[in-house]
């Protein structure tokens, strides 16, 4: 955990020692969690450490990050052929705050290209592989943070989730991620695939760990006018517990389509929680059936407009000689882009069209607003405080499972999407095994109240096991 | 010409260069004179991440304008994307404004065809971020490769529409040199800097289809191209070829417009609300800057006219121009009001045209000396003239020029000689005068003129070559 880490750090332990071992562990490894590693500039920063160390959240301490997210000078290929060797000039909001907290970056992890997908399988750079079972997937698309962190590769990492993109893979590879509130933490540096929906996030081995990154990396940032000013002492009060705590438990989240393991291990989790104070009460969110529909109406239309800046002609992908530009931009777009992200681009790009836009787009943000309303009256004061739900309806399936069958992959997201179209926070956790694999528990909260989120979670952790188990592949 | 059946609105683009940064990011507009693409950076550019930053003070501009132009302003506005693949467009995309503009529904007065004031409807104003620039080596449609630069790109741009209000291509001109006036005199806009001005005309004859012809930077060209679209249809409809609805290119060099493509070729743009931008709720900014909106042209115009009792038409000329306006009354202060609007309107700026300079060029302290030197009789009108011309030409004060150009009217006594001795040599002329050849004193004066080389005034010679005949 990471204040072990920190302690060992500020008691001596030498940071070069500590990036060495990850390194030579990561090399070593069979899960492909990671597209390129930044091995110069992290030892360089580590040796300066050692050297004259600095204090700060995160002194020391490497990270993870995920490839849609800016660094400078550390190529950020968001897992397509169309970026690779993309070098970004300039940093993301959030990797200037983990600097100035004092984190090493040691790597880009694997990701569904662009963030399209739900399990890292469509990636340019092949699939990262579940450290639970290395035939399954990690759950996406933030496959390769929640991989490393997972098998410790990494002891923390950013993600970004869009819709379910940190919390799905968290579940799938049995650790915590959260997502925060829609414009808690800047935007400034992710490569977009969704704007109005995504937002960067931590994964990490502990509640605890993930307050401590939301530390660092929340916050107004003006370079984002969608992020917005707010309290980010997370780390106070975590351990404040459940009394009193109202738990809402939507009916829609349960039933068809679940598995019965995983719905036993989330009614357990219930009762832990009750044990520890809290109690609970059924809650609806009638328009959670319409959700799906409308998340990928919205994502897809949004993608289709962020990904149409990728032509190769300024940075990534170049064919051979060039022809007329529309020729060589068409060809590169053809060659560069993998065949889930031109499903999305041309699904979008339909839904965008004269004729089509208020049947499908406008529609889709109406009910938007309707599930928004959903979640604001079960979260309602003198409502629930927070909403708990599983975060998949099933443990991490095979690789090559789904993803001939994009709408069976589309429909495991049934869970999280409603959580990034409201704009809520939510968190991701162990809370048991089914079979070997983890079982993930979604702790979801009002508007900006990562805290009461955080606390529930630390809580439910305080009580359980389940954080601590290894995978045994790498053990 | 003005011509019942020609049918015109125009699309004005108007960039807001005397903003300091961009639209959406923080480099400087100050990129005239640099090389391509050094006024860039990670967002203007759209790399991958990077998010659009609203610039408030174009937001102010942009209201600044939709007030001259007797919009009426939206309370919430805000900005969409229009997608669509171009090389000078970095996010394959450019954030402007469709539904809730800036401003709708305005008007500006012109000077119509029949000379009568004439009404344009404006139909909306809109806030846009400028694309970059293709240079293109050789012509647009044969050359080899073309570059770009981003210098331009993300620059504040402002769409001006019009209602289809205007009748012949003069007209057009009217409101494309009155708009720039207003533009001038709200402190947006520097006209005079490379694409600052670009405008979309769409012309058609009544019962034909519209052609749009796109992108033309100088007034004058759209006025040709105007010229040239009316002949070709006409010539068109007379051989029986229908008007398709097509976008033209004005080719300025040749003076032709050229086809670009036709309503079947048509974009979809597919518009949406910008995800990264917030809706603007400025109805609350609307009464500052209303209050702090500079006097315009009109309002100009009818207040010299009342306050310096000047003609109508020499307040028009020196309110055309907001340099010119700003001279006229500082000199105005200093001599008489009617004197310099004379001057101003009707000697400087016809010398400031055939020399195509602007009023910059000049000082208001020598055109206040000159006009002082005139009222005192020191030099005379033509005089005047040649000061200013030296000055314009070669430079100097106007003691220097005048004192080095011996332009200086000749003093009385001088003169006085000269009359003496002329009255003295004409004898014959004397004669004529005294039996009753009132003309016969002309050849008189001449001689005196032509003793003092012309610097006496010549009413004042007259005037003292009949004192010298009544008493001798």
């Amino acid at each position: 955990m990471l204040r072990e880490l920190k302690e060992e750090l500020a008691a001596g332990a030498s940071a070069e020692e500590k990036v060495s071992a990850l390194f030579s562990k990561i090399k070593k490894s069979k899960l492909n969690a990671y597209n390129n590693l930044s091995e110069d500039s992290a030892f360089k920063r580590a040796r300066e450490f050692d050297s004259a160390p600095w204090s700060g959240l995160l002194a020391g301490v490497p990270i993870a990050i995920k490839s849609c997210i800016s660094t400078r000078g550390i190529e950020t290929n968001c897992s397509s052929r169309i970026l690779e060797g993309y070098i970004p000039p300039y940093d993301a909001h959030v990797i200037e705050r983990l600097k100035e907290e004092g984190a090493i970056i040691i790597g880009k992890t694997n990701m569904d290209e662009f963030a399209m997908g739900t399990s890292t399988e469509s990636s340019y750079f092949g699939p990262t592989r579940n450290p639970w079972d290395l035939d399954r997937v990690p759950g996406g698309s933030s496959g390769g943070s929640a991989a490393a962190v997972a098998a410790g590769e990494a002891p923390c990492a950013l993600g970004s989730d869009t819709g379910g993109s940190i919390r799905c893979p968290a579940s799938f590879c049995g650790i915590v991620g959260l997502k925060p509130t829609y414009g808690l933490v800047s935007r400034y540096g992710l490569v977009s695939y969704a704007n109005s929906l995504e937002q960067i996030g931590p994964l990490t081995l502990s509640v605890e760990d993930a307050a401590l990154v939301m530390e660092v990396i929340a916050g107004h940032d003006k370079r984002d006018s969608t992020s917005i000013k707010s309290d980010v002492a997370y780390l106070s009060g975590l351990d404040g517990g459940v009394e009193g705590l109202v738990c809402g438990v939507p009916k829609e989240y349960f039933g068809e389509g679940v598995d019965p393991e995983v719905e036993k291990a989330v009614w357990d989790a219930i009762s832990k929680l009750e044990v520890l104070g809290a109690s609970w009460k059924e809650v609806s969110l009638p328009h959670t059936k319409y959700a799906l529909a409308a998340y990928y109406i919205i994502a897809m239309s949004e993608a289709s407009s962020n990904l149409a800046r990728f032509d190769g002609l300024r940075y990534g992908l170049r064919l051979g000689a060039d022809q007329d530009w529309h020729t060589t931009f068409s060809e590169i777009r053809a060659v560069g882009f993998g065949p889930e992200v031109k499903r999305r681009i041309l699904l979008g790009t339909y839904a965008l069209s004269a004729g089509y836009y208020g049947r499908y787009y406008l529609k889709a943000l109406k009910v938007r607003t309707l599930i928004k309303q959903d979640f604001e009256r079960a979260l309602s004061t003198g409502g629930a405080g927070v909403l708990v739900t599983p975060t998949m309806p099933f443990p991490a399936f095979k690789i090559g499972e789904r993803i001939e069958d994009p709408l069976s992959l589309y429909m495991a997201d049934v869970f999280t999407v409603p959580i990034n179209l409201a704009g809520v926070p939510a968190i991701s956790m162990p809370c048991g095994f089914a079979g070997g694999l983890p079982i993930g528990l979604q702790i979801i909260g009002r508007h900006f109240d990562e805290k009461t989120v955080f606390r529930a979670a630390k809580a439910f952790e305080d009580a359980t096991p389940y954080h601590e188990t290894v995978p045994k592949e790498v053990a | 010409m003005a011509e019942k059946d020609v049918i015109i609105g125009l699309e004005v683009h108007v960039q807001l260069n005397k903003l300091k940064s961009k639209l959406f990011c923080g480099c400087s507009t100050d990129y005239h004179d640099s090389p391509p693409n050094t006024h860039t950076c990670p967002v203007c550019l759209g790399l991958p991440g990077t998010l659009p930053v609203l610039n408030k003070r174009a937001v102010e501009y942009a209201i600044r304008v939709a007030l001259a132009l007797n919009c009426e302003i939206q309370g919430e506005t805000l900005f969409y994307r229009k997608n669509y693949y171009y090389p000078d467009l970095p996010k394959a995309f450019q954030i402007t404004q469709y539904d809730f503009p800036i401003g709708l529904g305005g008007k500006i007065l012109i000077k119509g065809e029949d000379g009568e004031e004439k009404t344009i409807r404006i139909t909306r104003v809109h806030m846009e971020e400028d694309p970059g620039r293709l240079v293109h080596a050789g012509t647009i449609d044969r050359a080899k490769y073309s570059m770009v630069d981003y210098n331009r790109c993300g620059m504040s741009l402002l769409e001006v529409v019009t209602e289809p209000d205007m009748r012949s291509p003069k007209e057009a001109r009217s409101f494309l040199d009155k708009l720039r006036n207003i533009l001038e005199y709200l402190d947006v806009f520097d006209g005079d800097l490379e694409g600052a001005m670009r405008i979309d005309s769409n012309i058609s004859l009544v019962g034909g289809e519209r052609v749009e012809v796109k992108n033309i930077s100088s007034h004058k060209g759209v006025e040709k191209a105007l010229a040239y679209e009316i002949t070709r249809q006409r010539s068109a409809r007379r051989r029986g070829v229908a008007q398709v609805q097509e976008t033209r290119h004005y080719d300025e060099l040749r003076s032709i417009t050229v086809t670009i493509r036709t309503k079947e070729e048509a974009h979809d743009y597919r518009y949406f609300p910008e995800p990264d931008l917030v809706p603007m709720r400025i109805a609350d900014w609307v009464p500052r800057v209303e209050a702090e909106l500079p006097e315009l042209p009109d309002a100009k115009r009818e207040r010299f006219v009342s306050e310096y009792g000047i003609a109508d038409d020499h307040a028009k000329s020196l309110t055309s121009e907001i340099r010119v306006a700003n001279f006229y009354e500082d000199v105005a202060k200093r001599v008489s009001p009617r004197l310099a609007a004379v001057w101003i309107a009707d000697v400087l700026k016809g010398e400031l045209n055939y020399r195509d300079v602007s009023i910059d060029r000049f000082s208001p302290d020598h055109l206040v000396e000159i006009l002082d030197l005139l009222e005192k009789g020191k030099i005379t009108e033509k005089g005047a003239v040649e000061v200013i011309r030296t000055i314009l030409d070669t430079g100097g004060d106007p003691a220097k020029v005048v004192a080095a150009k011996g332009l200086a009217k000749a003093e009385d006594d001088a003169v006085m000689d000269a009359v003496r001795s002329a009255v003295a040599e004409c004898a014959q002329a004397v004669a004529d005068y005294r039996s009753g050849n009132e003309k016969a004193i002309n050849f008189i004066v001449g001689m005196v003129m032509k003793k003092t080389r012309g610097r006496a005034d010549p009413g004042e010679a007259n005037r003292l070559v009949k004192e010298v005949l009544d008493e001798t």
